[in-house]
């Protein structure tokens, strides 16, 4: 093994170190902005993955999606919705801390068993590649119409939103 | 074995996520944390959509168009929420998701 591929795998492991770690911030902390730093540590993990997994465009639309445009509504939902006791104190009460421990066990288990047992088969030939051109090709032609359908999802959340947000007439928040 | 170039590795990564946030789902209180919990499944989903793309997948374009759309369906699942979360706060002066139980039996 040469040196460059030491690098690579320790920074692999380190991008999943980014995305436990995070995503346990993000579940376990009380604090509500800290969980959203989890959150978006947790998925610039996740983006580093993307860029092993060869495609470096998902990796970037994930940091501007997730990271930059996810993360920030979630922090704009904390502003309005919570006032500033509450943001420090709400977040665990314990409840259900051992209901839900257990079952995220079981059924961490259950996936992991299933996951052992299976033995993955790669398809016999491929088609294509994983180049840009190819994805905005593909996207333009096979899967032009889901791609308008998550336009106009997005569009009708996006005034949905809105609407919801701005209430009755002449009602001040 | 390099554990980058291992199938496995990441569909157990994708695994973790899932049940992060099943238990953040379960254990939260807020609506915030349940958002952020949905956000983290989400994301595992779009994981293991990239790696069966790149490992096993006959056209490797579609697992990544397949998570762009889940990307935008998670951003327009978080304005909604974040905008269902501000409705709540406003009609019943609370956040908790136990004291808002209107249709509660």
């Amino acid at each position: 093994m040469i040196l460059y591929q030491y690098i690579t795998e320790a920074l692999f492991f380190a991008f999943i170190l980014l995305v436990f770690f995070g995503g346990l911030l993000a579940v376990r902390t009380r604090i509500l902005m800290h969980a959203v730093l989890g959150l978006a540590v947790s998925l610039l993990g996740v983006a580093g993955l993307y860029f092993y997994l060869g495609s470096p465009f998902l990796a970037m639309m994930q940091i501007l999606i997730y990271v930059g445009a996810v993360c920030i509504m979630i922090v704009f939902g904390i502003m309005v919705g919570y006032t500033p006791s509450q943001v420090q104190r709400e977040g665990i009460t314990g409840k259900n801390t051992f209901l839900a421990m257990l079952s995220s066990i079981l059924v961490f288990l259950l996936l992991l068993v299933a996951l052992s047992r299976t033995i993955w088969v790669p398809s016999a030939s491929r088609i294509g590649d994983f180049t840009l051109p190819y994805l905005g090709e593909s996207l333009l032609y096979q899967y032009c119409l889901a791609f308008e359908l998550i336009s106009v999802v997005l569009l009708a959340a996006i005034v949905g939103a809105i609407v919801l947000a701005r209430g009755k007439k002449g009602e001040h928040f | 074995m390099y554990l980058s170039g291992n199938l496995n590795t990441y569909l157990v990564v994708a695994l973790f996520l899932l049940i992060l946030g099943l238990y953040g789902m379960i254990q939260h209180r807020t609506f915030i944390g349940m958002l952020i919990s949905t956000e983290l499944i989400l994301n595992g989903a779009g994981l293991n959509f990239m790696a069966f793309n790149r490992f096993l997948a006959p056209n490797p374009a579609v697992g990544q168009i397949f998570t762009l759309f889940i990307m935008g369906i998670a951003a327009a699942e978080a304005a909604i929420g974040v905008s269902v979360i501000l409705a709540v706060y406003r009609r019943y002066q609370t956040s908790d998701p136990e004291k808002v139980d209107d249709l509660h039996g």
